[in-house]
């Protein structure tokens, strides 16, 4: 399968390796990856934060870009959110069905990585080898807007010398929010550190998640704490295999 | 005084920090909200057909919606062929003077009060302060929270901030009853022993409602102490106010939310008591019965097509007790007698969009979708959230965030530039970073440093990885 790739701004600016391990792994199962470098952001920070004309603007170069795709696969469950479920509310809000019909329809070509290999290719094991133990935080949007529903864990589960660790009072967020934690950093660092304790009390190695956004807070507050927990996407843990280690 | 009005003193980020910094009423919340969190997780599961009542109670609220002006009309002529008055109030100011005028003309100096968050909502007991009139709340929580002089921090247990032990020493300095435990038993007997007093002797008493039924001119009160019934029945004259969004068209409307509304709320397949009643009848309860229409911004609200999905709340509060940013910043947070999600949309809407602080509410949400699962009635509240983030910068100047979005709009609209931001960036960032990370930013983004570490932008983006592998190929 030809599999265009968002990569996401913040994975294209912060964490490049995200990118490569997403890029490996459909490699390795057998598809053609595409980048098409004119891509830049989804526009959701914009739109979240109040600059809808800004937000319809990003929006818009991003249809252009992606539109002639056959599918569009991109690590980050927030993100894909942005495009399936308000990208058609914000050009309904603007008005402009044309933009609304064109939204409707790239949203239904464009997977979460965990949903594309579990929900539509049907993979579940993916070859990957890695020898530690594991906590998985669902992030919010992919659980509540997405419904990626145990896809990851799926995935988690056939991983070669993974110890796999449940997390307490997983589903709740970790505090993130995008410029919530900076509009609210009280009130979000009070949610990280409920999350922080309930990862640490797994004594994991890594924390993975299919999000670099909500997994920079965690490591933010992991790296602060210098607990020795890392946090690793999931993308990573699935790139890697005996020859090759990612994270 | 229990009132407390929808105009937040402060911002939220400002008001939140009280609660946050109070360990004991992060205790008693945290606890609270879990416990009922897992008991609605359960009373929902027991339904197979949950999913479709939701639907359902949705699609009667936006049908209702949709004719409000007749289902008003209906229901007015409704109450009035069974007795009662009815009374239209278009703000909080309109409807403290008609609830004042009829007790004063009872020449009462008490009145009793139940079920009354809409009373909170226009600063009713002020109000009657203000003529020489009392109002004494008879729900139990609410009581608490009267005699403490303290406010509501939520729609339906008011006092949840509290624990027992606080109530028991308030009930010992304030209902005068010395040898009081903390045992839940013995404190609802004190409250009963002051509250029945009241019921016996005063004439006029004033409600909410959680709805009325146009066909039939019928007021509907769901409760699970029994002191509404009392409240309802016992005294001459009553009083009740509602939000004119509280209307049904049909009796058969009710079925949906009787059983949406216990199983949300208190995880209950149904509420211990259940009352109806439609205008007067002679020789059997209240002898004199007035309805308030209360509008206080609703018709705004409901002029906004995507906004007006607020207004089929029915106020059960599970998306309170399901929402991790009200269990840590508690109630009083957001300023308004609606706190949690369903007042950070409704508070901000109610004042039109032009109150400052409470148009900081919107954002008081990380968007993680919880109370959108959990509320009865689909209310999208993630949805209306970003919405209204959007409408509170209408009109806005210019200023460091606005400038430093618009940049970075400006950035992220073509490739060649974004491609430049990234490199810039990584210049940028040069005096901050130590070890591969960034424990200080500057101005606005201080907030994330001040607890959390920050990433450096690595020496490679990925589309310069991409980049060079293709020419390696
Ligand atoms: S918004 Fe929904 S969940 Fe929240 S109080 Fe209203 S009906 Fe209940």
């Amino acid at each position: 399968m030809k599999i265009d790739l968002f990569i996401t701004c913040l994975n294209d600016a912060l964490f490049p390796r995200t990118g490569e391990a997403t890029v490996r792994l459909l490699e390795r199962l057998g598809h053609e990856v595409r980048f098409n470098p004119a891509q830049t952001c989804c526009g959701q920070m914009h739109l979240n934060t109040g600059y809808r004309s800004e937000a319809i603007e990003i929006m818009r170069h991003f249809i252009d870009v992606f539109e002639s795709s056959e599918v569009v696969v991109a690590p980050s469950g927030s993100c894909v959110a942005m495009i399936r479920d308000l990208y058609p509310r914000a050009a309904e809000w603007a008005g402009d069905h044309e933009l609304q019909e064109r939204a409707v329809a790239l949203g239904k070509k464009v997977f979460e990585l965990t949903e594309f290999l579990v929900n539509h290719l049907g993979i579940e094991d993916v070859g990957a080898y890695y020898p530690h133990r594991v906590t998985y935080h669902p992030t919010c949007h992919a659980a509540r807007v997405l419904r990626v529903g145990d896809a990851p864990l799926k995935l988690l589960r056939k991983v070669r010398g993974l110890t796999l660790v449940e997390l307490p009072l997983a589903d709740q967020c970790c505090g993130f929010g995008g410029t919530f934690s900076i509009k609210n950093p009280e009130t979000s660092t009070a949610m990280l550190s409920d999350k922080i304790q309930n990862i640490l009390s797994t004594r994991s190695e890594a924390c993975t998640a299919g999000d670099n956004s909500c997994l920079m807070h965690i490591g933010g507050g992991l790296s602060r704490l210098q607990s020795g927990t890392r946090p690793v996407h999931l993308a990573e843990i699935l790139a890697s295999t005996e020859d090759e280690v990612f994270a | 005084m229990s009132s407390g009005g929808i105009k937040p003193a402060e911002t939220f980020a400002v008001a939140a920090h009280e609660t946050l910094n109070n360990s004991q009423m992060r205790r008693n919340l945290g606890r609270a909200t879990m416990t009922i969190r897992e008991k609605r997780l359960k009373a929902v599961a027991e339904l197979s057909n949950w999913e479709e009542i939701r639907t359902q109670g949705a699609a009667i609220k936006d049908e209702a919606m949709a004719h409000l002006s007749e289902h008003l009309l209906t229901l007015e002529e409704s109450v009035k062929r069974a007795g009662g008055q009815v009374h239209w109030a278009r703000d909080a100011a309109e409807a403290r003077e008609i609830v004042a005028k009829i007790a004063l003309a009872h020449q009462v100096k008490e009145v009793i009060k139940v079920k009354s968050i809409t009373t909170d909502e226009i600063e009713l007991n002020g109000g009657l302060e203000a003529h020489g009139i009392h109002a004494i709340e008879t729900d139990l929580a609410e009581l608490i929270v009267q005699l403490a002089e303290d406010r509501p921090s939520h729609i339906l247990v008011p006092a949840i901030h509290r624990n027992r032990a606080e109530i028991r020493d308030l009930f010992r300095k304030k209902l005068g009853v010395k040898d009081l435990t903390d045992e839940p038993k013995e404190l609802a007997n004190a409250a009963r022993t002051f509250l029945r007093e009241k019921f016996l002797h005063v004439k006029v008493a004033v409600s909410g409602a959680n709805f009325a039924i146009a066909e039939s001119g019928t007021v509907c009160i769901v409760e699970s102490e029994g002191n509404g019934r009392m409240c309802l029945t016992l005294p001459d004259v009553l009083i009740s106010l509602m939000g004119i969004e509280k209307v049904l068209p049909r009796w058969e409307d009710t079925a949906a939310f009787l059983q949406l509304l216990p199983r949300s709320s208190t995880a209950e397949r149904m509420n211990p008591y259940t009352s109806f009643w439609s205008g007067v009848r002679e020789g059997d309860g209240p002898q004199e019965f007035h309805l308030v229409l209360l509008d206080n911004g609703r018709t705004d609200v409901l002029a906004d097509e995507v906004g007006r999905q607020s207004l089929r709340c029915i106020r059960c509060s599970a998306c309170l007790n399901v929402c991790p940013v009200y269990e840590r910043a508690g109630g009083h947070a957001y300023g308004s007698v609606y706190p949690g999600p369903i007042g950070a949309i409704l508070t901000p809407q109610l004042l039109g969009m032009h109150d400052a602080n409470a148009n900081t509410l919107p954002f008081a949400s990380t968007l993680c979708g919880a109370c959108y699962d959990a509320c009865p009635v689909k209310i999208n509240i993630p949805e209306v959230l970003i919405y209204l983030r959007g409408k509170s910068r209408v009109g806005k100047g210019a200023d460091l965030e606005s400038i430093a979005m618009k940049t970075m709009a400006w950035f992220m609209t073509d490739a060649a530039r974004f491609g430049l931001g990234l490199k810039l960036a990584r210049v940028g960032q040069g005096p901050f970073v130590k070890d591969g990370v960034i424990h200080r930013m500057p101005g606005m983004l201080s907030g994330w440093t001040d607890a959390r570490d920050m990433p450096a932008v690595p020496k490679q983006s990925f589309r310069e990885w991409w980049k060079h592998r293709e020419i390696q190929r």
